[in-house]
């Protein structure tokens, strides 16, 4: 197992390059010149070239990228012109918030997506059936950010069940209750959309796998229904879902953006925004490098994850 | 074509989200024609009027704007922006998709890399780092989506080209001398596109979701001009305060794109052929059973007893009649072979006793079937689950197929006995290294330990037995055991039966195709046919004179060793179809002693002493037979 993670790490080297060029190339493509949009349009010529010979921004693009890559390779984003504050410290911070919405609806997708599905599925076109299928078929249609919305009308403002927004209350104390009941909301408004995907996935990887040799094999031991469905057919049902699992891992990191918008949330996808709308380059650049290099080792340990349940899967 | 929309139209889910989208499209290609106000004109005036006010049907935002003119206007935008997005991504994918998997090789792999690393990213992520470069815009939107979802079509369509690409005729077109352009033009794209437009109907739900987002953060339209998603960016500050300038363009999102994905759901589905024959049912814990008839009564002959057992399988209307009338017993110690073709319903009548068939489609429509007097039948699932491995055990045929794939032999051994009593841990792992040794496992204590995969098979029908074997079951159903196995494997695993069977007192149901299995292992025989019994009585007395003539020609086909002058015989001609079976002798069509009578009528089975046989004009008259 050590050798199977040694090597998908060292896989994933030759991808994260890939993300830093593409990354580096689209901002590459940014028409006009940094430093003008910096100093601003009264700048002096003077002025611009001297920025953009601090900048590195006079040397060919390969040695750019180069300067910029090694920079960050020993932890150096750069500094955000707008927040004139280091961009790795405030993508850290920011993603730490971003971890915990989008790994709450994470683990809320994984456990209610599987769970319906499993139960669509022994119940295939039944009552239960039907209605996981319709509910699913809209959660999969309802725009987040509206989804998140109409939540914070109907269950913050109306209800009063939950706060409108942010991650921490004004004033009172940032424990643990106060987090859940901010939590609450943003999470499930961002699980609904993984959710109904992961849902259908997992009934028609059910529905596949029930129709196998080995559930009858279970069924004439004497295996109690539920002990079929949810240990025999659900074990090998996973080695269709787990993949699926890590791609929507990558779309909840991605809906946290509207989410985090939505809630108030001061998370990474927010910060990008704000970033983008400000053109502050460096920000969005660190940003996304961060995020889509942490998505890759992810996705890293949901194959090890697989390798671990599948053992003819062999390293 | 025809037949593919009239699946879909069949479905009246995706009907209804065809009818919801055509609506939409119509209304929003005929805007510009309905009398409504400017969209763009604000009045602050009349701010937040809300829904069915006069002059304004949906009332109007925080600019006095009509929100009905704007929803229509915005969604015009919106599905504009969507079907362009779609139509983009498709166009650009697709190209890069068919030049990898034509051309393979190097080419193939320096894009198929490239495609594999913008996949690498969250796909908003990427989106956001367009949009950053290319500045907040409604084009530029359009294009980061796009772009996002060109991996997505490049990479299915490189599969299905690969697929197309070593087929005959494109490797004709290029002998003959054809450029690469045309073979792509001439005998790829046609083959393709059908897939580009499955993969677009599919996605174009997301696109128009995707652009929307993007307008809702501020990064697409820009004011005045609005889509759907930034009207309900713009509403949001006045989401408490006005939530209907909100709602409307939320409901409208969620109305397009829930309306394409029935559509999609619908082309997708109409398109898998398994829907269509229902092979996508889930099998029910036991088979369903609708027993239209008197049950009969219990006679007490034998430990099991199946009486006039009838199984069918519904599917769409069709019954296809499996097992008709099937009487059979076995007593204590005993091995009954049960030997047919494929098709003969040796199977289906083994799996009926312990309500295993799979149902639907299967459905056991008479008879009974008891255990020591008790009706199977007619018990209820627990009751079953109950006697399931505890009393009656099966082994079955592909011993990879039918063991967990995920799971140790072990562990698979000891759920099996602790399904029926508990048993600690400790006692468990004994039990299964006595199992596996039973069943001459070398080694047990360490196989114990492994993967199904990680054995050979006929040390996986090793297994198979132990399972069977784990709570000491009076009867064990063996549904051909060694069929998949190789030859000298299948005598070591037939030489284990019988000695387990002596040893134990066992009762064994032996399924095969096979004479020579029979008579090596079974005291008696029933052959069936188009699932009933054609003959029956004790295995060296059928072996040596033969009644029916369909038992005459299936032992014509085993081949005997050391007996080389004897012609291998073939049946000609195929089992009938179960749905459609002819009125008297099922045999009759195949058969080269049929008299007019054989297809006049039901023929019973007819009894003498041990022998039966269902045949009016049998190879040897049965009195004869039987003495």
């Amino acid at each position: 197992m050590g050798g199977y993670i040694l090597k998908r790490l060292v896989s994933a080297v030759p991808v994260l390059l890939g993300i830093t060029v593409i990354v580096f190339l689209i901002m590459a493509l940014i028409p006009g010149d940094p430093a003008t949009a910096i100093l601003g349009s009264y700048a002096t010529p003077e002025n611009v070239a001297k920025l953009n010979a601090d900048l590195g921004l006079d040397r060919p693009l390969w040695q750019q990228y180069f300067v910029w890559l090694g920079n960050m390779l020993t932890g150096d984003f750069g500094t955000s012109f707008a927040l004139n504050r280091p961009v790795l410290d405030e993508v850290l911070e920011r993603f730490n918030a971003t971890l915990v919405l989008a790994g709450t609806a994470f683990v809320l997708c994984a456990v209610l997506g599987v769970a319906a599905g499993v139960a669509s599925a022994s119940n295939q076109y039944g009552a239960a059936d039907k209605l996981i299928t319709f509910v699913v078929l809209l959660g999969i249609s309802i725009p987040s950010f509206f989804l998140g919305m109409m939540m914070i009308l109907v269950f913050a403002v109306n209800l009063r069940l939950f706060p409108v927004s942010g991650m921490w209350p004004i004033y009172g104390d940032r424990d643990l209750s106060a987090l859940i009941s901010h939590l609450t909301l943003p999470a499930l408004a961002l699980a609904v959309v993984a959710t109904g995907v992961i849902a259908r996935l997992a009934r028609s990887a059910m529905l596949e796998v029930l129709r196998q040799d080995f559930i009858r094999t279970a069924r004439a031991k004497g295996v109690p229904e539920r002990g079929v469905i949810w240990r025999h057919a659900l074990k090998a049902a996973m080695v269709s879902i787990i993949p699926v699992l890590g791609i929507q891992a990558g779309f909840v990191l991605s809906g946290a953006v509207y989410i985090e918008i939505v809630f108030q949330w001061p998370g990474v996808g927010r910060m990008l925004v704000d970033a983008i709308l400000r053109r502050d380059i460096l920000l969005v650049q660190g940003g996304v490098v961060f995020v889509a290099a942490c998505y890759v080792l992810f996705n890293i340990a949901v194959d090890v994850a697989q390798g671990l349940l599948d053992p003819r899967i062999k390293t | 074509m025809m037949a593919f929309l009239r699946l879909l139209a069949r479905n009246r889910l995706a009907l209804a989200g065809g009818i919801v989208m055509a609506a939409v499209v119509l209304l929003a290609l005929v805007t510009p024609l309905l009398p409504l106000a400017d969209p763009d004109v604000t009045d602050t005036a009349n701010r937040f009027k809300p829904t069915f006010s006069e002059g304004a049907l949906l009332g109007t935002d925080h600019l006095g704007r009509d929100l009905l003119s704007r929803l229509l206007w915005g969604t015009r935008l919106s599905l504009a922006v969507g079907f362009a997005a779609a139509i983009t991504a498709a166009t650009i994918g697709a190209a890069i998709g068919i030049v990898a998997g034509y051309f393979g090789g190097r080419i193939d792999n320096v894009i198929m890399r490239g495609v594999d690393m913008l996949m690498a990213f969250p796909y908003i992520l990427l989106a956001l780092a367009i949009v950053a470069a290319l500045g907040p815009g409604l084009m530029n939107a359009l294009i980061a989506v796009a772009a996002v979802n060109v991996p997505f079509f490049a990479r299915n369509i490189r599969g299905i080209t690969v697929g197309i690409a070593h087929k005959e005729f494109v490797d004709a077109a290029r002998l003959s001398g054809l450029s690469d352009l045309r073979i792509i033009t001439t005998e790829i794209l046609p083959n393709v596109v059908p897939v580009i437009v499955i993969a677009m109907s599919t996605t174009i739900g997301w696109m128009i979701l995707e652009t929307a987002g993007l307008s809702f953060l501020g990064l697409g339209s820009q004011p005045p001009q609005a889509d759907l998603g930034s009207m309900l960016g713009e509403a949001r500050s006045a989401l408490i305060t006005n939530p209907h300038t909100s709602v409307v363009p939320g409901v409208m999102i969620l109305v397009i794109v829930m309306a394409i994905n029935l559509l999609g759901d619908g082309v997708r589905d109409a398109l898998d052929p398994r829907l269509k024959s229902g092979a996508l049912s889930r099998p029910r814990a036991a088979t369903t059973v609708k027993r239209d008839g008197p049950v009969p009564a219990a006679t007490g002959a034998g430990l099991l007893e199946v009486q006039d057992l009838r199984t069918e399988f519904h599917v769409k209307g069709r019954s296809y009649r499996a097992v008709g009338g099937v009487t059979l017993n076995v007593k204590p110690g005993e091995c009954l072979g049960i030997i047919g073709e494929s098709g003969s319903g040796k199977s289906v009548t083994a799996l009926s006793v312990m309500g295993l068939v799979a149902s639907p489609p299967g459905v056991i429509t008479g008879g009974a079937v008891r255990y020591d007097g008790e009706d199977l039948i007619g018990a209820p699932y627990a009751r079953l689950r109950e006697m399931r491995g505890r009393n009656v055990a099966y082994i079955f045929q592909d011993p990879l197929a039918t063991l967990h794939p995920l799971t140790r032999v072990g562990d698979q051994l000891i759920e099996a006995i602790r399904v029926h009593r508990p048993i600690g841990a400790k006692e468990g792992r004994a039990k299964a290294i006595d199992l596996l040794d039973a069943v001459r496992i070398p080694n047990a204590a360490r196989r114990i330990d492994d993967y199904p995969h990680e054995m050979s098979g006929g040390m996986r029908q090793r297994v198979g037995i132990a399972m069977a074997l784990a709570n000491d079951p009076d009867i064990i159903i063996a549904d051909e055991p060694t069929t998949a196995l190789d030859v000298t494997v299948q005598a070591q695993i037939l030489a284990l039966l019988d000695d387990l069977r002596r040893s134990r007192g066992l009762a064994i149901v032996f399924i095969t195709h096979d004479f020579g299995v029979v008579a090596q292992l079974c005291d008696r025989v029933a052959v069936m046919y188009a699932g009933r019994i054609v003959e029956e009585g004790p295995t060296a007395a059928i072996l040596d004179t033969p009644t029916h003539p369909y038992t005459a020609r299936l032992m014509a086909c085993v081949p005997e060793l050391g007996a080389g002058k004897r012609r291998l015989e073939a049946i000609p001609g195929l089992p009938p179809v179960v749905d459609r079976l002819p009125v008297g002798c099922a045999f009759a069509d195949r058969c080269d002693r049929t008299q007019p009578d054989c297809r006049a009528g039901e023929i019973d089975l007819a009894r003498h002493g041990a022998r039966a046989v269902r045949c009016l004009h049998p190879v040897t008259p049965l009195r004869e037979a039987a003495e």
